[in-house]
């Protein structure tokens, strides 16, 4: 029976239990979230930092009637995960950098053929095998621009347990809402740090389940427009057959040379994204409304950023922070009324600037924008963010 | 002929995307039809079946069949099949590819969907040639062809397909020529009906590319040296190493029981749940935590 978007599903089919605190690593918590999401589905291949996901879904998801595989590399873990959301299962992979190069081929087509699906990068630095056992945050490009051809995508980022349970929950919810793949971001010290955490119960979360056609079979049309720009997706072995492809399609998902036909169906791709924007966009903010100085960060620098706002305002410099939890669509719109009302905003970031050069261009000149930036593998340290904060 | 109409009316997509874009002459249709005839014969409904393919000639063939269809990227159809078959084990999974699709791009794909045996029936239409492309040297090119990457003949030596899912793996491998029609529906068929990953390789051929530059003549001249090379496998057994060469062996080259990767997690399902409770069991709910 097809539920509406937003509404949440009746059982989880999980046996209850008593929540008491537990002390989850980022990637762990990573995985209760997804499971407790619905996700029944996980291929993956091993990769540092991120190959505690891959574990803990081989120890949980079998006795959950779930299907974990350990796929011979990235571009078939994406594969399968597409394959099985197609047939009816929420379904996710994790990786890193290298991994995340060899997702992007099928990332584009999960785009294409609006297949919902989660994949979780977490970053790793440098080009190549880079730094495989370090803290990065390098792949914000990637995430957004990795594969190839203009598409929409939205990016999530994580930066303690607590994100890594519920955006992941989120990113199921946006991928099953709006049929697309969503990526989190996550890094090393988020991910293997371990934090007390209390998995909430499950019928207290908000679920999403993607909308499935109500009309009968032989009047469905598989990628019909709709007020929301999402169409109903059948689900493989529901009577619903139709075409699915990663070539340019028509309405009825076969493949098109009608310019109409072809510019119909990309702007709705980004339609559908763009329309949903205040359900998309989530950004954290701390004592932002009366900064005089404010710091943009995300993922593990976020909380190094937080605690150095902390500090600034006790030293008596009016600090803010805004946390991304949105990387992608940028969240320029909810920056925006903040940065004429500040005199600088600092951008800490491990890499050479890849979130800062957003912020310039959404800043559009107004206010000064500065970069804290790390790329030898280590974190950004509170005091270190403090120290800059303290010369603007 | 009205037997034929009537296959066409129930399986294909008659009324959307025909004329289809195959050369006339090529081997694709000849696949297709076999695959329709299979299928009829197995007595699967229409909904039960998800055909998926890769890019390339063959790989446009789910567009014209009215099943679940999927096409996907090059060389990785295999690896959607696999995510279909285990969320949906009920349904039948049927993947379509070339030669570079296959055991090129695909190479890797397809050896460790054979080494898994997960219940997929994979048809791969070996014509020798990037067809879509235009004719370049494949992985089943043989030495001395040519092709619009191998002007002055391909240096590299072919794949045998069929004897790379046996060793990989495979419970069961066919091959016929698309000359030998009758035998590749039964091949389809019983590929279809085994439980296992088998696999079906067609000698096809591509007379407007691969044909063309190696002057192998049309359509027709290609379909007879089929049936002139052809050895049924039955009768290859009694041949000699010498007078096999050239030869082109056609029938069941495997077919065994082997242990099904849907089968095999079920048990860890089981396992796995077995486990859970015996932990729930020991925790008392006055016991210390």
């Amino acid at each position: 029976m097809a539920r509406a978007v937003g509404e949440a599903e009746p059982t989880m089919g999980e046996k209850q239990t008593v929540a008491k605190p537990q002390l989850l690593q980022g990637n762990e918590a990573i995985v209760e979230g997804a499971l407790a999401a619905g996700c029944r589905f996980f291929a993956g291949y091993p990769i540092t930092p991120a190959t505690e996901i891959s574990e803990v879904m081989s120890a949980r998801l079998p006795a959950l009637d779930g299907t974990f595989i350990q796929m011979e590399d990235e571009i078939a873990s994406l594969g399968a995960v597409i394959g099985a959301s197609l047939a009816g299962v929420k379904s996710m992979t994790a990786t890193s950098g290298p991994g995340f190069s060899l997702m992007q081929e099928n990332l584009g087509l999960a785009c294409a053929a609006e297949v919902p699906c989660v994949i979780v990068n977490v970053m790793r630095g440098g080009p190549s095998t880079g730094l495989p056992t370090n803290v990065s945050q390098e792949d914000v490009m990637q995430a957004r621009w990795g594969t190839h051809g203009d598409h929409p995508i939205i990016v999530l980022a994580v930066s303690n347990v607590w994100d890594c349970f519920h955006l992941t929950v989120k990113a199921f919810n946006l991928s099953e809402a709006y049929r697309t793949p969503v990526i989190i971001l996550s890094d090393e010290i988020v991910s293997h740090t371990r934090e007390k955490f209390v998995v909430p119960d499950p019928a207290s979360l908000t679920l999403v389940n993607r909308e499935t056609p109500e009309v009968p079979p032989e009047w469905y049309i598989p990628y019909e427009d709709t007020p929301h720009g999402v169409p109903a997706m059948g689900i493989f072995g529901d009577g619903y057959r139709y075409h699915v492809t990663g070539l340019i399609h028509d309405v009825r998902g076969f493949p098109t040379q009608q310019p109409e036909e072809i510019t119909a169906f990309r702007q709705r791709l980004f339609r559908k994204i763009q329309q949903h924007l205040d359900d998309i966009q989530l950004l954290e903010t701390e004592s932002a409304d009366d900064a005089q100085v404010l710091v943009v960060a995300y993922g593990s620098v976020a909380r190094s950023a937080r605690r150095a706002v902390r500090e600034a305002r006790l030293q008596g410099l009016r600090a803010g922070l805004l946390q991304l939890q949105t990387l992608w669509p940028f969240p320029g719109r909810l920056l925006a009324p903040y940065l004429p009302q500040v005199r600088a905003v600092l951008v800490p970031e491990l890499n050479f600037g890849q979130v800062y050069r957003e912020v310039l261009r959404v800043n559009q000149g107004e206010t000064r924008v500065e970069l804290l930036s790390r790329i030898d593998g280590n974190l950004l340290t509170p005091g270190e963010i403090l120290a800059k904060l303290l010369t603007l | 002929m009205a037997e034929t109409t009537k296959l066409i009316y129930k399986y294909l997509r008659h009324d959307k995307k025909f004329p289809h874009v195959w050369c006339p002459g090529c081997g694709n249709g000849i696949v297709l039809g076999a695959l329709i005839r299979a299928i009829d014969r197995t007595g699967y409904g229409k909904d039960d079946i998800v055909l998926v393919s890769g890019i390339g000639c063959a790989g446009r063939m789910p567009v014209y069949v009215d099943f679940h269809t999927l096409h996907t990227t090059h060389g990785r159809a295999l690896t959607f099949a696999t995510g279909i078959k285990l969320a949906k084990p009920r349904l039948q999974v049927i993947v379509i590819m070339g030669d570079g699709d296959a055991t090129a791009i695909g190479g890797n794909h397809f050896i460790h969907a054979a080494r898994r045996n997960l219940n997929l029936t994979a048809i791969i239409v070996n014509n020798n040639t990037y067809g879509m492309t235009g004719g370049q040297y494949s992985p089943t090119s043989p030495y001395g062809s040519l092709a619009t990457t191998a002007l002055y003949g391909n240096i590299e030596h072919p794949f045998a397909i069929a004897d790379l899912a046996v060793t990989a793996g495979a419970a069961f491998v066919g091959r016929s020529t698309v000359f030998h029609a009758n035998l590749l529906d039964q091949l389809i068929e019983q590929g279809m009906q085994k439980r296992g990953f088998a696999v079906i390789e067609a000698v096809s051929h591509c007379p407007t590319l691969y044909g063309r530059k190696n002057k192998l003549g049309g359509p027709v001249e290609m379909l007879l040296w089929q049936k002139e090379v052809a050895v049924r496998v039955e009768k290859a057994q009694k041949m000699s190493e010498a007078e096999l060469a050239g030869k082109i062996t056609i029938g069941v080259l495997a077919d065994r029981e082997l242990p099904i990767y849907t089968q095999e997690l079920k048990k860890i399902r089981e396992a796995a749940k077995a486990q859970a409770a015996a932990k729930d069991r020991a925790k008392s709910p006055h016991g210390c935590e």
